[in-house]
């Protein structure tokens, strides 16, 4: 009796007490500077909320977050249509195109935007070339080219709960809506929409969330001038010394985003999405 | 209901819109220029010279496959006597740690990051192999990001083994550790090595986390790259570019083709 108690702990105790001695406790630590660098008080969670530069920062941050969600998910929709539904040499391509970006590294994708965007890129000198424009377009280090690279990386993300959900469909529905006289456009609208709408919120929350933590893209196509906030947690951390700042910062994100997750669980049955 | 012409076209402009900027790199990285641009007469090896006349990309590239070996042999381990302990014993506080487990994949990168780093330093004061800038403590800090992603795959190919078969070996006496090795990972052999090919290849790629853990001595791939890319970008970030987009589609090619002469066979 004793053993098949001890059996259970010694397999699972190694990977949670791994996890709570390096990611738990040192989390913990983290809260603690929040409140205790440079000096013991909540002054920092004051300066978070109040200071208008780092305010500048949120709203920046969320309407960033919000524009690329909508785009992202209305893409992902096209493409993810198509990949479902579609004769089997476009499901190969779509599939193709989905998956191999999916398996490129952030950076690589990043670069690719900077090689295609860049007033040396392609895009620009082809259309210098072709004599459409004369001086190169701005294309990245401004928030068109954070946008561009962000939905490049939420796209393939996005298409897998809307695959899934679009797959669960009864095909049935579709043939007695036929049947009974609606349009091609009505059935899309009125029956396909509505009945992968959890898919789409899954993916949209899901894209919401990644994007607000989101660091690696916005700091190499936005160069510095269009900050969001996981970028300004680094700066706090590395470039102006102010441990306190960053940390409270990067609570009020944990905080922000453990509620939006709850929401998602609330709204969307987890099963569904992983299909 | 097919996709009509107009779905087929909105589809096939997203497509190119996913591929485009991975096309984009293959010229620029065969530019005679110093700088980023495109080739316009002459086309030149040398930014892929370069990746071998400078010791410092092999360098990378050796302790970037170091980590990502030893990450995911911890994390694969881990996660697979956690999947195992969770699947075969049911404990009712199963969900609540399960939750727990998966904590690094949905906290936000840099709230990871900032975590790891406060981890590493604070074991930088007590030793030097698992500490801040060293190519140990990176990959331990990669095995608390990646581990999350083997529980779920090793969890989900458990979730399609029979249970009676465990039952069966049960009822005929065999004991925990014959179960666990003659019924159980025979049948889930594929699932932990697809949890830790995609532990090792979350590892090679990591970058948000290994910002804040490293400076000058544990320089990953990646963070080499991030290096080449911040001010005058370096057109060598083509090259090693090209050469990494061009193993993920060979990869890839060649899953589809295996998996499409398979399903022609059966």
């Amino acid at each position: 009796m004793k053993s098949d108690r001890l059996k259970p702990a010694l397999l699972l105790s190694p990977l949670v007490l791994f996890l709570g001695l390096a990611y738990l406790v040192p989390f913990l630590g983290v809260m603690q500077w929040s409140v205790t660098l440079p000096e013991p008080g909540f002054g920092q969670y004051g300066k978070a909320v109040t200071d208008p530069l780092i305010q500048s920062v949120f709203f920046r941050t969320f309407r960033i977050c919000l524009i690329v969600t909508v785009c992202a998910v209305a893409a992902a929709y096209t493409i993810a249509y198509v990949w479902v539904r579609g004769t089997p040499a476009q499901r190969l391509v779509t599939e193709l195109c989905i998956l191999i970006p999916f398996w490129i590294s952030v950076l690589t994708r990043a670069f690719g935007w900077v090689a295609l965007l860049s007033n040396r890129g392609l895009i620009n000198t082809w259309l210098q070339a072709a004599g459409i424009i004369s001086e190169p377009l701005t294309m990245v280090r401004n928030e068109f080219g954070v946008v561009l690279g962000m939905m490049h990386f939420l796209i393939p993300f996005a298409v897998f709960p809307i695959a899934s959900a679009m797959r669960s469909l009864d095909e049935r529905v579709f043939l007695a809506a036929r049947g009974m006289g609606a349009s091609r456009l009505r059935i899309f609208w009125s029956i396909f929409v509505p009945m992968t709408m959890p898919g789409i919120l899954g993916a949209g929350l899901m894209v919401f969330v990644f994007a607000l933590g989101f660091f690696i893209t916005p700091a190499i196509l936005g160069g510095g001038r269009s900050v969001m906030i996981a970028e300004l947690i680094y700066l706090r951390l590395f470039q102006s010394p102010d441990w306190g700042l960053g940390a409270a910062i990067s609570v009020i994100l944990m905080l922000i985003v453990g509620a939006l997750l709850i929401l998602m669980l609330r709204l969307v049955r987890p099963n569904k999405m992983l299909g | 209901m097919k996709p009509t012409p107009i779905a087929v076209f909105l589809a096939f402009v997203v497509a190119l819109f996913l591929i485009l900027p991975l096309i984009a790199v293959v010229p620029v990285s065969f530019t005679p220029a110093r700088f980023l641009s495109m080739p316009t007469d002459v086309w030149s090896l040398r930014h892929y010279q370069a990746l071998l006349d400078n010791p410092a990309w092999l360098q990378s590239i050796w302790l970037s496959l170091r980590i990502g070996i030893l990450s995911s042999v911890i994390a694969t381990l881990l996660a697979l006597m956690f999947s195992l302990g969770i699947w075969m014993f049911r404990p009712w506080f199963g969900s609540l740690l399960f939750g727990f487990v998966l904590l690094p994949m949905v906290a936000p990168p840099v709230v990871s990051a900032i975590t790891l780093y406060f981890f590493l330093t604070t074991l930088s004061k007590m030793n030097d192999i698992v500490a801040y800038d060293t190519w140990v403590g990176v990959a331990v800090a990669h095995a608390v990001m990646i581990a999350p992603f083997a529980v779920v795959m090793i969890t989900v190919a458990l979730a399609q083994v029979d249970r009676r078969i465990d039952l069966a070996a049960r009822g005929f006496g065999a004991s925990v550790s014959q179960r666990v090795f003659k019924v159980i990972l025979p049948n889930i052999k594929f699932g932990i090595f697809t949890a830790f090919f995609l532990s090792f290849v979350l590892s090679w790629e990591e970058i948000g986390v290994t910002l804040f853990i490293t400076s000058v001595d544990a320089v990953t791939l990646p963070r080499m790259m991030w290096m080449g890319l911040r001010d005058n970008i370096d057109p060598a970030i083509a090259a090693i570019s090209v050469i990494l987009i061009g193993i993920v589609i060979s990869v890839i090619l060649v899953k589809t083709a295996v998996t499409f002469k398979l399903s022609r066979r059966t």
